[in-house]
């Protein structure tokens, strides 16, 4: 039994529309990602779930019930929101028990799983504080203790992460889906960042102005996007027009200008419905760089020459002109890195590329 | 000079102005008049200089002066109340309403624009025995005779409130919208219905504002002369109207003096009292 399930959501706004008729379900003890750019309707879906906005159309099921007409604080979620939202009045253990006050649980008991669920978090000594006397990072846990001790049938998270500065955001994540794993809560996770989402998600919804866009693990949304928006969304990608033929076998012929015919796996192309215009996608990090003759075997190389180079440490990307288009490569760096203007062989491995059909 | 030096000494001359004014026009005059308060009145209507403890006596064990005190702060705690029950939801209703904030703001302001004594008048024109209220009485026929329902306490307290309303409503309003709203949403996902979360977070977080609004209504509806004198009747007199009295009437400005400062010891105490335990700031933010 799925834990979620969303039928034909839609959510306007005025005659503006958040979200169109949109469906989807959530398994039980998931992790699901709503990605997108911002005002693509992620807030809005999770909003909706959580019952703080009613859907104009559609059904809201919470582990098989329906939940379209049940105010918010009888839906059993858990939040945690973008700013933390901590109630800055009380102590933290009066925070984290807040939800246990409106259960049935003795004060013993309420003791007792705040203590558990500040030990969760790795915060077990900061019961008598109050919210301003922590670190953003630790009001975040607080917020997530605060979350979970009520033991929600699901976990809403609103970019929880964004407030944080870098180094601290990465921990957070492994944190984050520790305790998600451990207590297996399911739980819908909204962000803009792609990172995250590949990081933590076992299922990641893409959005874009209301819409889905894909649905699936994040090796299928990150290796083979069903749309542009999506190739282009998650990383960095190069996006080629190409002509598909005819598949023989498990590979498909892609005629792309400059690089000649590839023969891409199959699988690699399921939205292709038979042979016509296509698009050729290839990750930007899957485009090798190399000293003209010293392309790898089995791979298609072309010449081309170095444009711009965007060092970042331990790899460098290349904007790199090959005929009329150019072309974006990220490679780790071994040795020295290629220079503006060097002449290089561009390569790529078919089994790498993706092909989509045209104006999608 | 050095820098730390220039420093320091800038925002002294920034206040210097301000400074200046205070002290001539608020501390100058309050020095005077502590004097005065020591001076004595003779029989022929001469003030007597020197440092005789008559009017302080008179002031302070006379049982007149102590009811009316008494009377003056019991009027001032009402009419806070009443601002506080009146204006919360309306402070409530303009800070979760959307887009047409700064409207009901400029309403709210609007009556400032207005002079507080024709504002206090205003009430003779509704509730006078030929006001808009007892016309429409004996119009519908409820009625035969106009009521008096002017010059009382009610009447005192109706137009205190009147003129008190829109700084409690200011000073709550500022503090609900410093309330962030994600936090009545995380009260109730946590489970508390919509009434909880205002009594659990809502509420305790606007007290500072509250108190503000409070303190305001009470010290100026404590400090107030003329809407006793436009809508009281004669055995409505409260403090500052004796004040007024001894020194406007009787001429008597040592006596007037002492009282004053008794007010001004009165209310002054509550403003520590409330500087102790809430601070200046909020009842400074409330105003800006």
């Amino acid at each position: 039994m799925s834990a979620v399930t969303l039928t034909d959501i839609v959510k306007r706004f005025g005659d503006f529309t958040a979200v169109h008729r949109m469906s989807l379900e959530i398994p039980e003890g998931s992790f699901l990602t709503l990605l997108g750019p911002s005002g693509c309707g992620k807030t809005t879906t999770l909003r909706m779930v959580a019952g703080l906005l009613d859907p104009t159309e559609g059904e809201i099921q919470i582990k098989g019930k329906h939940v379209t007409n049940v105010p918010i604080h009888k839906r059993n979620l858990g939040i945690v929101f973008q700013n933390y939202a901590l109630f800055p009045h009380k102590t933290v253990a009066d925070n984290v028990a807040f939800g246990l006050r409106y259960r049935d649980v003795s004060a013993e008991e309420a003791k007792r799983r705040v203590n558990e669920a500040l030990e969760l978090v790795q915060l077990p000594n900061v019961g008598d504080r109050y919210p301003k006397q922590l670190s953003g990072g630790q009001q975040q846990r607080i917020a997530l203790a605060r979350a979970i001790v009520i033991e929600p049938d699901v976990l809403l998270l609103d970019e929880p992460l964004s407030a944080l500065d870098a180094n601290l955001r990465e921990d957070m994540r492994v944190e984050l889906k520790r305790i998600q794993h451990r207590i297996g809560v399911t739980t819908i996770f909204v962000t803009h960042d792609q990172s995250e989402a590949l990081a933590m998600s076992d299922q990641i919804v893409v959005m874009s102005d209301g819409r889905v866009e894909q649905v699936g693990p994040p090796e299928e949304v990150y290796n083979t996007p069903s749309s542009e928006f999506v190739a282009n969304f998650l990383g960095a990608s190069n996006i080629l027009p190409a002509t598909a033929g005819q598949a023989s076998g498990d590979t498909l012929p892609i005629e792309v200008g400059g690089f000649g015919s590839i023969a891409i796996p199959r699988d690699r192309a399921p939205a292709l419905n038979g042979s016509g215009k296509a698009r050729l996608v290839v990750r930007a990090e899957k485009l090798l760089l190399t000293r003209p003759g010293d392309a790898p075997a089995g791979s298609i190389s072309v010449d081309g020459t170095v444009e711009t180079v965007d060092y970042q440490g331990q790899a460098v990307r290349y904007f790199v002109r090959v005929g009329d288009t150019q072309l974006q490569a990220i490679n780790m760096i071994d040795g020295r890195p290629f220079n503006e203007g060097d002449s290089v062989a561009v390569s790529l491995r078919p089994r790498d590329c993706a092909a989509l059909p045209e104006g999608t | 000079m050095s820098v730390e030096a220039r420093e320091a000494r800038q925002p002294w001359i920034l206040l210097s102005p301000a400074l200046g004014a205070v002290t001539l026009l608020l501390f100058v005059p309050l020095a005077f008049i502590l004097v005065y308060s020591f001076w004595l009145r003779t029989a022929t209507g001469a003030d007597q200089v020197g440092f005789y403890l008559e009017n302080w006596r008179e002031a302070l064990s006379d049982a007149f002066y102590r009811d009316i005190l008494i009377n003056t702060l019991k009027i001032a705690a009402i009419t806070t109340i009443v601002c506080a029950l009146m204006g919360y939801p309306a402070a409530y209703f303009i800070a979760r309403s959307k887009g047409n904030k700064a409207i009901l703001l400029l309403l709210l302001m609007l009556p400032f624009w207005i002079s507080y004594i024709i504002r206090t008048m205003s009430w003779i024109n509704i509730l006078g025995v030929s006001g808009a209220f007892n016309s429409a009485l004996m119009t519908l026929g409820v009625i035969s005779e106009p009521i008096q329902m002017l010059y009382n306490e009610t009447t005192v307290i109706l137009g205190l409130v009147h003129f008190l309303l829109p700084f409690m409503v200011l000073n709550v309003f500022v503090s609900l919208e410093g309330i962030d709203t994600n936090l009545e949403d995380a009260a109730n996902s946590l489970g508390a219905t919509k009434w909880q979360s205002f009594l659990q977070v809502t509420l305790p977080l606007s007290l500072p504002g509250l108190a503000a609004g409070g303190l305001l209504c009470f010290v100026l509806g404590a400090g107030t002369y003329i809407t006793p004198i436009v809508l009281g009747g004669p055995t409505d007199a409260m403090f500052a109207n004796l004040v007024f009295e001894a020194i406007i009437t009787q001429l008597n400005w040592p006596l007037g003096s002492a009282l004053s400062l008794m007010l001004l010891a009165v209310l002054g105490t509550l403003v520590l009292i409330y500087n102790r335990y809430l601070g200046m700031a909020q009842l400074m933010k409330g105003l800006g």
